[in-house]
């Protein structure tokens, strides 16, 4: 049960641009509110034990059948262990098969004058290396608020997000993890209306 | 048809890895019913730089691997073009099979070399021999399966995809390590893998109007991004 937000453990905001990494105790509950709307909120998991035993989108697509991520969705590990679930949304439909911006990938997608700008990846590699996540940890994350749709004839785009200010996602940890956050700063393309913006996080436990 | 420098045949529900140099062509085969492929990739030069799918679908926005797009790296680079298929559907959204205990019990002592054994555990075997593990797994390419996308995000596995004879074909952009397992695909329901015959040859110099360097001006940009890793 959710307690009141002055009960919080945690209670934190991540200006635009910016990362986190915290931990989340087994049992514990984990918010992130889009307090302006349309934010993508990049997120990765560890099993706190052991760094390889990571978020796993593909696992988590593949066994529940389902593309999108919303409420009672678990969080898979490569390994198949549930290191979270999502107990509460108020977004609706959250994407976990675009992956993370880069430096590099920027490039790719929109031209060499964006190699210098900030990127998700860089946020992780510089929050994740406290605890040892490195490059080789990295795996494919959760885009929280961000909408990707798919279509039958196999194809993606990225459209505007479902989100609206104070909208949120809560998961409640199966196991001790890290969550590892960057708060989407890019300007390249819609997701978040070329107006990157701050998030807050709360935890309780 | 140039000459083939190596042929392999993998049997279905095996493991198998091949570095192959820039410049050249992997073909895979189908020899059975049933073939699937799950495939990672790495750059033979790097520790770390590898196929990433997100990275690869979205800057060609596609949800399905087919000719002729550019498989990209984290860094921004070609891996490989996949340069012809017989099928225009190669999923890469599901990851590879890690427990395949749904078949039924299978050991090596009741079943001798026949046992079921996951992608994963031929993956981690191949990975090993190069000196690496369990943080190197991927997401993968499963060559020759599709999970059909229903309007609403559904995935439904199609059973059937391949027939024996699909082929697809890679061209090599740089030195890659190919790590490959014909374990059925992970939603596959029959375990009943083909067998996949590898052949790597000489690939034709790509021209200017070669469809993976014009099928997008992203593909281009990690093709580029290719040429220069090694200046």
């Amino acid at each position: 049960m959710t307690g009141t937000i002055t009960e919080a453990a945690l209670d934190t905001t991540v200006a635009d641009g910016d990362g986190f990494l915290g931990t989340i105790p087994a049992g514990g509950t984990f918010r992130i509110v889009d307090l302006h709307g349309n934010q993508a909120v990049d997120t990765l998991f560890y099993d706190a034990a052991d760094l390889d035993n990571r978020y796993s989108a593909m696992d988590t697509v593949r066994e529940q059948g389902s593309a999108y991520l919303t409420a009672g969705s678990r969080l898979l590990s490569v390994n198949l262990d549930v290191l979270a679930t999502i107990t509460e949304d108020t977004c609706g439909r959250h994407d976990t098969l675009g992956g993370a911006c880069a430096q590099e990938s920027n490039v790719v997608r929109y031209g060499e004058h964006t190699r210098h700008q900030h990127a998700c990846r860089e946020t992780f590699l510089r929050y994740g290396a406290q605890v040892g996540i490195g490059a080789r940890q990295l795996g494919h994350n959760i885009n929280f608020f961000m909408n990707v749709p798919l279509t039958a004839e196999g194809g993606l785009t990225f459209e505007d997000g479902l989100s609206a200010p104070g909208k949120y996602v809560e998961v409640r940890a199966e196991r001790d993890l890290y969550v590892l956050i960057s708060n989407c700063p890019q300007l390249n393309n819609p997701c978040n209306g070329w107006n990157p913006t701050p998030v807050r996080l709360l935890g309780w436990w | 048809m140039s000459e083939v420098l190596l042929s392999h045949e993998i049997p279905g529900g095996a493991a198998w890895s091949v570095l192959v140099r820039g410049g050249r062509e992997l073909k895979l085969t189908a020899t059975g019913e049933g073939a699937n492929c799950s495939t990672l990739l790495f750059a033979a030069h790097h520790p770390v730089d590898r196929l990433n799918v997100p990275d690869t679908l979205k800057a060609q926005m596609s949800a399905r691997i087919h000719a002729p797009m550019v498989l990209m790296s984290d860094r921004g680079t070609a891996l490989c073009s996949v340069t012809g298929s017989s099928l225009d559907w190669h999923d890469a959204l599901s990851g590879h099979s890690v427990d395949v205990a749904k078949y039924g019990p299978s050991s090596y002592s009741a079943d001798r070399n026949a046992w079921r054994r996951s992608a994963r555990d031929g993956f981690l075997s191949e990975l090993r021999k190069h000196g690496r593990g369990p943080a190197d797994l991927h997401a993968c390419v499963n060559f020759f399966s599709k999970v059909a996308i229903s309007g609403d995000g559904l995935l439904t596995f199609a059973p059937g995809h391949a027939s024996a004879g699909d082929w697809v074909t890679l061209r090599a952009e740089m030195d890659v390590l190919v790590v490959l397992s014909t374990s059925p695909h992970p939603l596959d329901p029959q375990w009943n893998p083909g067998g996949v015959l590898a052949e790597v040859r000489p690939a034709p110099e790509p021209g200017e109007d070669d469809p993976s360097w014009t099928f997008r001006d992203e593909s281009a940009r990690a093709l580029r991004a290719a040429r220069g890793v090694l200046a």
